[in-house]
């Protein structure tokens, strides 16, 4: 299929052997994200890109096909085409152009109302109930509080396989945004407000969490490691927090909330009760605004 | 070094806000990099000073250039401005490009600080002093001799409008020499840009360049809109416009409308930071999803201001390269309007992620999606307009071609993205910055390129050199995907956007493609610089005097190159769309080139020095605002004012052209088009193209 | 047939039509900034952080007289228009100008002493978002009545000086679009922020 002249090129063997190196090597890179989905919303959200992707190759084919076809048969050198200088319009051409677009946008449409539905980060996931989790986006770490259990982590997020967590989230100082793109779609954390999440794993593992929205010199080093513990383990892993000799207060917060990167996870055996209501209130929570889900006063639009 | 050296008279600024300084304390990389591009932009201005006064010509430049209120004038004025920034920009992208490749697991050699104002200034210059002025420049030019005006509705208010625009983007340059600019990105969010978190100039420069910016394209839009509807030729109706003129008019509404939300969001931050307002702070009751809000209820119609003048140029380009009529006119402009006003409905699907109800991200992912319509109607009359045509493959040509097939899959993924639990993942990583590149270079960008090549011929008089042309074009087209389809995959990783230091060691060999590709890129614009110089040098053999190399269909294209300073001699009738082609092809006319039956006075505005006034001294104001000079943001604004009520008493603004002068220059023109040689479209790439189409 | 040196320079009919039409677009773009500002107020009426409410601040006496007043002076500079459309003796005209910068001047005193009791009653704008809200919304008027007010007496030295060719009736006939233009954005000023805020 490729001609022999061409594969004798030297630039097209080099552009060929990078090629492959890269396809190869790099293929690796996407193991790091949702087409390695490792929970139910991921790996939903993930069923929707391919959806989506095959039927849209539907919309970009014929544009990559008729561009270059009718570009190179009615070029200027070709004697053998048809020339009609001032033919503008066909209906049929018209009907063309618009109707299947427009269908195609309305089947997208059925599958976008869906599907954001199902994978709203504020649905509770079906099964077991949750564990709850409270996330305090800090700058340049991700402190995450369970109130259940009396524990807080820095950048370590524990989860027992199968079972789903419900993370509320806020920031300590600016906009931020949590990402573990192996187990869902991200959502911001914003003074003095709430937002949620909802995800599982539904295979054990160590999973890369992250803050997407630039909040300073250490923003690329803002990442966090969420591990995904059979039953045993996560009861193991919850011991192992339990017995941490640090308290996290009012004292202790305040060498926490200061403006650094932490190399190694840390953990709190004991916490404060109510630090992360605390936190929102002082960042502007004028205690009415607690959700937004939706506009700030619909405390009833909830799930 | 770290305290105001002199308060009352300098403000906030320390020695060390020199980048001088910084190298010399602490030279590492970063500081050096820092230092080389602020003596740069000193010795930059020194030089161009000095070849001046050498060559003797800066009573020229103020004459002809400076003060000119000529809607031709201006109008390469806005383009050269935007070549400049798109170099420095570009630069900033290379650099950005090679720290990422080469910091993973190392710091690399800029600091966090340096890439955080790199990736800020690139997004700004790109957005608001590269693609605006050159956008706004193009439909300077054209859009007038297009109608058969004489000039714009306003022209001293577009040299107003122009030297706003040259003012923040001397702010720009300025933040290179003087203090540091934003690390919030180009679009500035609070709490991070308000002074709790980012108390240095930074955001005041990014704040002030950007207003002055918005204000002069708020003009540009309302002048724009003006010409069309007031001064277009007799017998002119909208329908028989030029789809250039069509794309320009809906631009201009855009510009209009969503211009004041940006002078709003960074008005508020401005307050916040100047006067300790909460609006978007987080005590106290501040609310930074407003800024959101606003600064995309601007952000969305934004990218359809920078796009449509460029479907607009394609539309020019495609119809006359096919040698055809354009297909189907009446689709092109509904689709035109539909993209307007669709615009203005979709802003949300830039903040998907801020914890909406799964109603509302729906409802505007479905209204995102639903602008793919008239875009992908636009695009396949491009492509039915080459059916049964005799397609030539120029530079414009190849540009429109390239923008075909590859913004299509920008269109895919910008559909993708419309959906917002693809969004959730994918926002804010490099998958995002892939689209709207993909969106931004193959559209905007190939466009500007493409109007360039097409109209550079009308405005100077010769073309460009074609094998040039071609070496730029290959060089843009594989650059952008070398530079950024490696991004789309790095994005679907899981890699965030803005980020300084990598330590996933599988993104390497994406990260070196795409540095390769910035490159590929930083050779595409240096062909286009060296392409000019040729095309200089032999200006002579690619003379076009006639007026139009292109077998041009519209009414720039009937008149001589360059044109003169009224364009028309008299002021043409009208009777349809292509007008000035179908008086070519017409048997029983006496044809497009006949001589007028009289010639009248023509009125032209005088040279005005107010324009440059008030852009310089609204810069100065707000240097002054920046550095908390007070005195000097006062004594600014106090000039600007002056030169608006002494523009306002003047009385000896226009001067008369006389009939009889009008008419020599015009039979001149005339006469040397009766001996020119008239040339089918197989030779229009050669010396024998005088400028006079074979009929 | 030559124009003279003054006829080039004052515009035709068709140019004043095209000078107007781009004023009220300006117009147009200067309303959507004041309905974002309102919009953008309306979201941040409870923001009050424990500080001074609307109900508390707003005092509607000031407010009312300070509508009369602009809606006066609308009248006012409309009566002026009038003199000049029909050629009344300048004096007339000067009169009626004179009565609307004095308007607008007395508007703007009141508006002043109305902040200045706010902010001596611990209503100042960075005391919490609703009041930064009221006062980005608020003052932005009384500055577009400043430069009114400019405007207005620049008008006044031209007519003086120039006299009313048509380039100043051209101006004059902008500066009243802009003059009422105000008139109505303070009416809005005034029932949804003042107004508005004894509802709630």
């Amino acid at each position: 299929m490729i001609r022999r002249e061409f594969v004798r090129l030297p630039v097209a063997r080099w552009a060929i052997s990078v090629g492959l190196l890269v396809a190869l090597g790099g293929c690796s890179a996407l193991g790091h994200g949702f087409l390695a989905a490792a929970g139910p919303v991921a790996t939903h959200e993930r069923q929707l890109f391919l959806v989506v992707s095959a039927i849209l190759v539907f919309v970009a084919g014929p544009v990559l096909l008729l561009t270059p076809l009718f570009a190179w048969h009615y070029r200027l050198g070709n004697a053998d085409d048809a020339y009609r200088p001032n033919w503008n319009f066909s209906w049929w051409v018209e009907a063309l152009i618009w109707i299947p677009p427009i269908g195609i946008v309305v089947v997208l449409a059925v599958l976008l109302w869906t599907w954001t539905h199902i994978d709203d980060p504020y649905r509770k996931l079906p099964g077991a109930a949750p564990i709850e989790i409270e996330a305090i986006a800090l700058d340049w770490k991700w402190l995450f509080i369970y109130p259940d259990e009396g524990i807080a982590t820095i950048n370590q997020l524990a989860i027992p396989v199968g079972r789903p967590a419900h993370i509320r989230l806020t920031s300590a100082t600016v906009m931020q945004s949590m990402l573990i793109p192996r187990l869902a779609g991200q959502i911001y954390a914003m003074g003095g407000m709430t937002t949620e999440l909802n995800l599982a794993a539904s295979r054990p593992g160590q999973y890369l969490g992250k803050n997407t929205q630039y909040n300073g010199a250490g923003f690329a080093r803002e990442r966090f490691t969420v591990l995904a513990l059979p039953g045993a383990g996560y009861q193991a892993w919850l011991g192992r927090a339990h017995a941490a000799p640090r308290m996290l207060d009012q004292t202790t917060w305040r060498a926490v909330a200061e403006r650094s990167v932490v190399p190694q996870p840390v953990f709190f055996g004991t916490v404060q009760p109510g630090l992360f209501g605390q936190v929102v209130a002082k960042t502007g929570g004028s205690g009415s605004a607690g959700t937004m889900h939706g506009m700030p006063m619909k405390a009833k639009d909830s799930r | 070094m770290n305290t105001p050296v002199w308060p009352l008279l300098l403000g906030r600024f320390e020695w060390r806000d020199l980048p001088f300084v910084r190298a010399i304390l602490d030279p590492s990389a970063s500081n050096l990099v820092g230092a080389f591009a602020g003596g740069l932009v000193v010795v930059g201005a020194i030089v161009v000073a000095l070849l001046l006064t050498r060559y003797g010509k800066w009573r020229y430049l103020w004459t002809e250039w400076l003060t000119s209120l000529d809607h031709k004038k201006i109008g390469i004025m806005y383009i050269a401005l935007a070549f400049v920034m798109l170099s420095r920009a570009l630069v900033e992208a290379v650099l950005m490009r090679g720290q990422q490749a080469v910091a993973i697991n190392n710091p690399g050699f800029l600091t966090p600080d340096h890439f955080g104002e790199l990736f800020s200034t690139h997004g700004s210059i790109m957005i608001f002093f590269m693609a605006m002025p050159f956008l706004t420049g193009l439909i300077n030019f054209v859009m007038p001799l297009q109608i058969g005006a004489r000039d714009m509705a306003f022209p001293w208010a577009n040299s107003v409008a122009f030297w706003l625009t040259a003012g923040g983007a001397a702010l720009m340059m300025a933040s290179l020499v003087v203090g540091q600019f934003s690390t919030g990105g180009w679009t500035g969010y609070p709490p991070f840009t308000e002074l709790a978190f980012s108390p240095d100039v930074g955001p005041d420069y990014w704040i002030w360049a950007v207003s002055l910016g918005s204000i002069g394209s708020t003009m540009a839009g309302i002048n724009i809109a003006c010409t069309l509807y007031k001064q277009r030729a007799p017998g002119m109706a909208f329908m028989a416009m030029p789809l250039f003129c069509w794309t320009s008019l809906c631009t201009s509404i855009l510009m209009i409308f969503a211009m004041p939300p940006l002078t709003v969001a960074t008005a508020l931050l401005a307050l916040d930071r100047y006067l300790g307002f909460h609006m978007f702070t987080n005590d106290l009751g501040g609310n930074m999803m407003n800024y959101a809000n606003l600064f995309w209820l601007f952000g969305h119609p934004e990218v359809y201001i920078l796009i449509l003048p460029a479907f607009g140029v394609y539309s020019e380009v495609v119809s006359t390269f096919s040698t055809k009529e354009l297909y189907g006119y009446t689709s092109l402009v509904l689709a035109t309007m539909v993209i307007a006003v669709l615009s203005f409905t979709v802003w949300v699907h830039h903040f998907f992620t801020m914890g909406q109800s799964a109603n509302l991200n729906a409802v505007f992912g479905i209204a995102t999606m639903t602008i793919g319509v008239p875009t992908g109607v636009k695009i396949y009359d491009w492509i039915w307009t080459m059916f049964r045509g005799e397609v030539r493959f120029t530079v414009p040509m190849l540009y429109a071609l390239a923008f075909m097939m590859t913004f299509v899959l920008g269109g895919f993924t910008g559909i993708l993205l419309a959906m917002p639990p693809l969004d959730y993942l994918v926002h804010n990583t490099l998958f995002l910055v892939a689209h709207f590149h993909n969106m931004l270079i193959p559209g905007l960008l190939y466009g500007m390129i493409a109007g360039y090549h097409y109209w550079f011929p009308k405005a100077f008089g010769f073309r460009l050199d074609e094998k040039w042309g071609r070496i730029a074009f290959t060089c843009w087209v594989v650059g952008f995907y070398l530079a950024f389809m490696p991004l789309y995959v790095l994005g679907a990783s899981g890699m965030a956007r803005r980020t300084h230091e990598i330590f996933d060691p599988a993104f390497r060999p994406w990260l070196y493609v795409a540095m390769a590709g910035a490159g590929v890129l930083f050779c595409a614009l240096g062909s286009l610089f060296v392409q000019l110089v040729v095309s200089i040098r032999n200006r002579d053999a690619l003379r076009v005097f006639a007026g139009d190399p292109w077998d041009g269909r519209t009414l720039e294209w009937s008149i001589a190159s360059p044109p003169p300073e009224y364009n028309f001699a008299v002021v043409p009738n009208v009777d349809g769309r292509d007008i000035f082609y179908r008086r070519k092809h017409a048997e029983h006319q006496a044809g497009p080139y006949a001589e007028p039956y009289a010639y009248e006075d023509i009125v032209m505005p005088r040279n005005s020095a107010s324009g440059v006034a008030i852009g310089v001294f609204a810069a100065v104001s707000a240097f002054g605002l920046i550095w908390h000079m007070w005195w000097l943001g006062v004594a600014g604004g106090v000039v600007v004012i002056a030169a608006l009520v002494t523009r306002s008493f003047g009385r000896d603004q226009h001067r008369i052209l006389l009939a009889a002068d009008v008419a020599r220059e015009d039979r001149r023109w005339r006469a040397a088009l009766a001996e020119a040689q008239a040339i089918p479209r197989q030779r229009e790439m050669t010396t024998a193209n005088q400028g006079l189409a074979e009929r | 047939m030559s124009k003279t040196a003054t006829e080039i320079e004052q515009p035709n009919a068709e140019q004043d039509d095209t000078a107007l039409f781009g004023f009220w677009i300006f117009l147009m773009s200067d309303a959507v900034i004041f309905a974002l500002l309102f919009a953008t107020y309306g979201t941040m009426t409870q923001a009050t952080a424990g500080g001074p409410t609307a109900a508390a601040e707003f005092k509607l006496l000031p407010a009312f007289i300070e509508t009369l007043l602009l809606l006066t002076s609308s009248a006012t500079f409309g009566r002026a228009s009038v003199a000049m459309k029909y050629d009344e003796p300048r004096r007339v005209l000067f009169f009626w100008l004179f009565v609307t910068l004095g308007l607008g001047l007395v508007f703007l005193g009141f508006e002043a002493k109305d902040f200045a009791d706010m902010v001596a009653d611990g209503a100042y704008p960075s005391r919490s978002g609703f009041l930064s809200a009221f006062f980005a919304l608020v003052p932005l008027h009384g500055l577009h009545v400043i430069a009114g007010c400019f405007w207005l007496i620049v008008m006044i030295v031209q007519v003086r000086v120039i006299g009313l060719d048509r380039r100043v009736k051209l101006n004059l006939l902008r500066l009243g679009l802009f003059w009422h233009f105000l008139d109505v954005v303070w009416i809005a000023i005034f029932s949804v922020v003042y107004l508005g805020g004894h509802i709630a």
